[in-house]
């Protein structure tokens, strides 16, 4: 047996091109040992900390440049994509560790294993990104889950977050099995795992017709669509949310469906030249069907956490609007509105979050009444946030939701456009709901008191909002980088 | 020099939006607190009925608040001026200027960029709302005086005011729509400022509700004009038209769906039937928003955009009856209702929704100099009307019901004096400005091509009608018997004079705002229609052959001249029949209601359309939904539930049986979805 030559300079190149997520792992680890050493009342710095690492990460992400690099024989790869997403995973994180300290400290659950597990399982999403072998997708889609099911069941304390947390351990584990099913298929037509050899291969009929890559296509999908929570593989979505603690949650709505929407962004692009007209009416059918059971669920909850939950699976339907048509405005069109979901849900979550004063019991919609004139600028930034989502202007909202519309009726599929714009004008019924509670509706006895919010979180709301509103003012720049992110794939 | 004021365009849209930035500083950092400890020592509990809330000391900032707010606006209508006379300097085929303050949305070959347009059309629009606008703040200013959150009401004010300003100076479809949802917004927050009372958030939720269904239509219309034209901007698509219609993209049938979307955005917007049942209830609102924003301004954008994409429905004959029909049977469906109001206000919002309906109809049959001369007339005289009548209700502590006044006349002179003047310009007396404007619509109507004498006659009975229900306001309110609560009459006084002058400006424009639009056969000369017809001259060009004004070159001027003589006397008679039932036989009215009281019920509670619609939508989309979410979340898991944990009972402890239950049904779920998706691609 001859011993493997270790080619150092590919050594060196692929551990330069996974960089960001060193930096991201190492700082989780560094976490997890400095937890054991620190005194308890100390741990707020175990925050800093990880703030830093992910500041450090997304300051490499920026530095390493928009070229692209390939690493561990083309299991990895840093392109556009990978880092458009890197970037919104980042944020979305940044954003969650703005939020969870204070959170953690009002729910008298502060660990230090919160911190080491949000950064593990934001390594697992960038990889995910990143990776161009549906092996390396298959292990970051567990190194992301995993840490998510601790997550969901944080609070042992409370009975729904552990429901929560079993229930979408065991549906995750089957759905990973379904995903994994696929990819052998895929691997037992093609004999290769790899994306970018993949390609060429569908241009032979034979194997675009072939039912056992046909067969693995569909469980690919059934696993990625359950992780974006795509009607019919929902059902998980509401109770996890709902049990998880809401700084969770907000996490979760957010970067778990833009690590999962990433690889189905790139496996889809990639592979639609051949599979296109197999697969666009099944997309079709599954954006229809998330978008509407999503908003007409939504419209009966009265209790916002759940509601938004709702409103989660709906954006999926929008999202994957943009890649029914397989090309490059319509990936575009996707990027753009992942990245402005991230910031505009994870901000309505941070609101609702100082507003509720107790899980589970402070998220009716009643305990809204009355906030409005009395807390101004809480109602102020959550009505933000709810417009965006309905996707009125002059917010990130409107122009995100007419680029996917606009891209879906330039390849001619108006109807899904008009189920779109149909759904989106319902869906503003019960975003603007909650807004009628709080400027509009006498508080049954006294209006709560919101949390004082400490200046991390100010800080996590206030840059939401600016992004709502400065993207959805002047959105071309981040626009355009979405659109060579989608042309750099193609390339 | 003058040209160089152009170039200054942004400043008519910006100075609202600072006067926004000004006045909510002044809210949130010394109304607020304010408010907040009188909160803390208990509320006085204080009514909120129209102005009229305690009396306080006034505190140093609303002084400030006061000053800002109308006069952002008023040096807005200075600028605008100023912009307008130096696009009169050009000559009339360059009256067109576009500013890009920067690009919005811009993607593979389609940009629609922020960029403002000043021509013929939108330059009567800015001036209109920020004229108007300007008296109707400075108004507010002595009228809401005694309200707490003053600061508060003038942000909203604003803010609608910048809103409106950039629906009608956007340059594309896009930012038409930003303004059209702002504008939206501003009147939600406003009808329900005092969301205290029931009625008005009520009042609140309805306007959105069903202004929602007007911008599905909106916006789908703006996306199948991307689809079609490949671009939203005016000048492009305008400017394709001919091109496409030659090459066949365009067919009547995409021109019709396309103009048909965007009238349910003018409906829902316009109050037009089947979407008018929002703005009577808009009412609750204070009076001064009635005036600009219920009258004057937001509620003719529908108006606006239907005149803004002229060269687009004059392609689709069809849409061009729809429009001609729906104004036409909304102008004398909801002059009917008016007289059978006693709420003055409803009175007016009724009478407002009418005057929509005409300006409709004169768009529908191709006189869209003749809808936009319309509107401006009507900001005029409607804009008054709702002042006045918030005068007298100002005058009244708060009583709205005119079974409740009478001989107010000489209590309040200047209120009397003005109102009357603006009962004789709706009610279509010549001379005054909406005897030129109905008139030529009610020309229009019977002589351009589009036009039918079916459109004409029920115009010509509706401004009848119209005539007739407005002197029964002035009647009732102002002669006659005093029917006061006696310790009402003990206060009532005429209005300060921040109040009244804004009245006296508006009698004047309401009696002179007409002359610049007098017909030829009356040896005038229609400046109006000169000045306008740059902007919907190349529709007509581009669509069927010319409409409105050359049409008229067909008919004799006998013709002309006696359809005008005769609507003036349907009006005459409407005033004759007013006077006799409400000043000469004034127990005749009721005799009349008990002889009738099926028809009479039947129009009192305004044909039960509000009912209607509870019934056949709203409560079956509440059902609906509620159904539906739970065939999908509760139905269909607990159904099966019960199945299996049937099944499992008595293998485990309680807790566990729930939970296998329940997650065996979720991943049944998830099977049964990937059976499905994976079947499909097999066997397709």
């Amino acid at each position: 047996m001859t011993p493997i030559a270790i080619d150092a300079s590919a050594m060196m190149q692929g551990l330069y091109c996974i960089l960001p997520e060193i930096l991201i792992v190492a700082t989780a680890l560094f976490v997890l040992f400095v937890d054991l050493i620190l005194p308890e009342e100390n741990r707020r710095i175990l925050c800093g900390v990880s703030i830093i690492g992910v500041a450090l990460s997304l300051f490499t992400v920026f530095a390493m440049g928009p070229g692209k690099i390939s690493g561990f024989s083309g299991a990895v790869v840093h392109d556009g994509l990978g880092a458009f997403f890197e970037i919104v995973i980042l944020s979305a994180c940044a954003l969650t560790l703005l939020m969870a300290t204070g959170y953690s400290e009002w729910e008298g659950t502060h660990k230090g294993e919160f911190y080491s597990l949000l950064l593990l399982s934001t390594s697992g999403m960038m990889f995910m990104a990143k990776g161009t072998d549906l092996m390396t997708i298959f292990l970051g889609l567990e190194t992301l889950s995993i840490p998510i099911y601790v997550l969901v069941g944080f609070h042992r304390h409370r009975m729904s977050s552990v429901e929560g947390a079993l229930k979408y351990f065991l549906l995750g584990a089957f759905a990973s099995g379904f995903l994994l099913y696929g990819i052998a298929l895929m691997y037992a037509a093609t004999g290769t795992t790899k994306i970018a050899q993949m390609v060429p291969m569908l241009y032979d009929a034979r194997l675009a017709a072939s039912p056992v890559f046909l067969a693995g296509v569909g469980l690919l999908l059934v696993g990625f669509a359950f992780k974006v929570s795509l009607v019919p593989f929902h059902m998980w979505t509401p109770d996890a949310y709902e049990g998880a603690p809401t700084v969770v949650t907000a996490f979760m709505s957010a970067a778990v469906k833009a690590a999962a929407f990433a690889a189905l962004i790139r496996v889809l692009l990639l592979t639609l030249g051949g599979l296109q007209p197999v697969l666009w009416k099944v997309l079709w059918v599954l954006s229809v069907l998330t978008m509407t059971v999503g908003n007409l669920s939504a419209l009966v909850q009265n209790n916002v956490k759940r509601m938004l939950a709702y409103s989660s699976i709906a954006h999926a339907g929008y999202i994957l609007v943009g890649m029914v048509s397989g090309d490059v405005l319509g990936g575009q069109a996707s990027l753009f509105y992942l990245l402005v979901y991230a910031f505009m849900n994870i901000g309505a979550f941070g609101v609702v979050m100082l507003i509720a004063q107790k899980e589970d019991e402070g998220y009716d919609i009643d305990n809204l009444a009355g906030i409005g004139f009395k807390y101004p600028a809480l109602a102020g930034l959550l009505t933000l946030f709810l417009v965006s989502l309905g996707g009125i202007p002059p917010t990130a909202g409107f122009v995100g939701k007419f680029y996917l519309f606009s891209a879906a009726i330039k390849h001619g599929y108006i109807w899904l456009a008009v189920i779109g714009v149909l759904n989106s004008a319902a869906s503003i019924y019960y975003y603007l709901r909650i807004v009628v509670y709080m400027y509009f509706l006498p508080a049954k006895g006294e209006v709560p008191v919101p949390r004082p919010p400490r200046i991390a979180f100010s800080l996590a709301l206030c840059a939401s909002a600016s992004v709502v509103l400065v993207l959805g003012i002047v959105p071309s720049s981040v626009l355009e980088f979405a659109e060579r992110s989608v042309l750099s794939l193609l390339m | 020099m003058v040209t160089g004021i152009l170039d200054y365009i942004w400043l008519v849209p910006a100075l609202p939006l600072l006067g926004v930035l000004l006045n909510g500083a002044i809210a949130l950092f010394c109304e607020r607190p304010l408010l907040l400890a009188e909160a803390a020592h208990g509320d006085e509990g204080h009514g909120h009925g129209d102005a009229h809330g305690g009396h306080h000391a006034p505190a140093p900032y609303r002084k400030l608040v006061a000053f800002i707010g109308p006069a952002v606006v008023g040096a807005a209508f200075v600028v605008s001026v100023l912009a307008v006379l130096a696009l009169a300097a050009r000559p009339a085929h360059d009256r067109f200027f576009v500013q890009v303050l920067f690009p919005w949305i811009q993607a593979g070959g389609f940009s629609a960029p922020a960029a403002l347009q000043l021509d013929p059309l939108s330059s009567v629009m800015i001036l209109v709302v920020t004229g108007v606008g300007f008296l109707i703040h400075v108004y507010s200013a002595g009228y809401m005086s005694h309200e707490k959150a003053f600061a508060r009401y003038f942000v909203y004010l604003n803010l609608f005011t910048f809103a409106m300003l950039t629906l009608v100076l956007g340059s594309n479809y896009l930012v038409m729509f930003v303004g059209w949802e702002g504008v939206g917004l501003c009147s939600y927050l406003l009808i329900g400022y005092w969301y205290e009372k029931k009625s008005a958030s009520d009042a609140g939720k309805k306007a959105f509700i069903v202004n929602r269904i007007g911008d599905f239509g909106f916006m789908l219309g703006v996306f199948l004009i991307f689809w079609t034209f490949g671009t939203v901007n005016y000048t492009e698509v305008f400017a394709k038209v001919p091109l496409l219609s030659a090459n066949g993209v365009l067919t009547t049938e995409i021109a019709t769906a396309i103009t048909l979307l965007l009238f349910v955005g003018a409906i829902g917007k316009s109050a037009q039937i089947p979407l008018y049942v929002w703005l009577p209830d808009a009412m609750e609102g204070p009076t001064p928003v009635s005036a600009l924003i219920h009258a004057a301004t937001m509620v003719t954008a529908g108006v606006y955009m239907v005149a803004r994409s002229s060269s687009l429905f004059l392609l689709s004959p069809v849409s061009m009856g729809v429009v001609a029909t729906v104004g036409a049977a909304t102008a004398i469906f909801s002059a009917t209702i008016g007289i059978t109001q006693n709420d003055i206000k409803r009175v007016l919002a009724y009478s407002t929704v009418s005057q929509l309906g005409y300006m409709f109809l004169a768009c529908g049959v191709g006189a869209f100099t003749a809808g936009i001369f319309h509107l401006m007339t009507h900001a005029f005289f409607k804009a008054l009307l709702f002042l006045g009548s918030g005068s007298v209700i100002h005058a009244l502590s708060g009583e709205q019901d005119m079974r409740k006044m009478g001989s107010l006349k000489k209590h309040l002179p200047i209120t009397f004096t003005t109102m009357f003047i603006a009962t004789l310009a709706i009610a279509g007396i010549p001379g005054l400005s909406g005897f030129f404007s109905k008139d030529e619509i009610l020309w229009k109507a019977f002589s351009s091509e589009h036009g039918h004498i079916a459109l004409w006659a029920v115009a010509a009975l509706a401004a009848g009608i119209t005539a007739f229900y407005m002197f029964r306001l002035v009647f009732l309110t102002f002669f006659g018997e005093s029917r006061m609560e006696p310790e009402v009459e003990k206060h009532v006084h005429e209005s300060p004079y921040s109040m009244t002058v804004p009245l006296m400006l508006l009698a004047v424009l309401s009696v002179v705002g007409g002359w610049i639009g007098i017909p030829e056969v009356l040896k005038g000369h229609n400046y109006f229609e000169e000045w306008l017809a740059p902007v919907f001259a190349q529709g007509a060009a581009g669509g069927h052959g010319a409409a409105g004004a050359h049409g008229a070159a067909h008919h004799p001027v006998a013709l002309e001249l006696g359809l005008m003589a005769g609507s003036v006397a349907v009006a005459l008679c409407g005033i004759g029949l007013a006077y006799y039932l409400y000043r000469v036989r004034t127990n005749k009215p009721k005799e009349i209601a008990e002889a009738v009281p099926g028809l009479y019920d039947v129009v009192l509670n305004k044909y039960y359309v509000d009912e209607i619609y509870d019934f056949l939508f709203v409560r079956r989309i509440v059902n609906g939904s509620i159904v539906l979410w739970q065939a999908f979340d509760a139905a269909f898991i607990d159904g099966i539930v019960n199945g299996i944990a049937a099944a499992v009972r008595g293998a485990g402890d309680g807790v566990r049986r729930l939970q296998t239950g329940v997650v065996g049904n979720y991943a049944f779920s998830l099977l049964l979805g990937a059976v499905l998706l994976v079947g499909y691609i097999l066997t397709r």
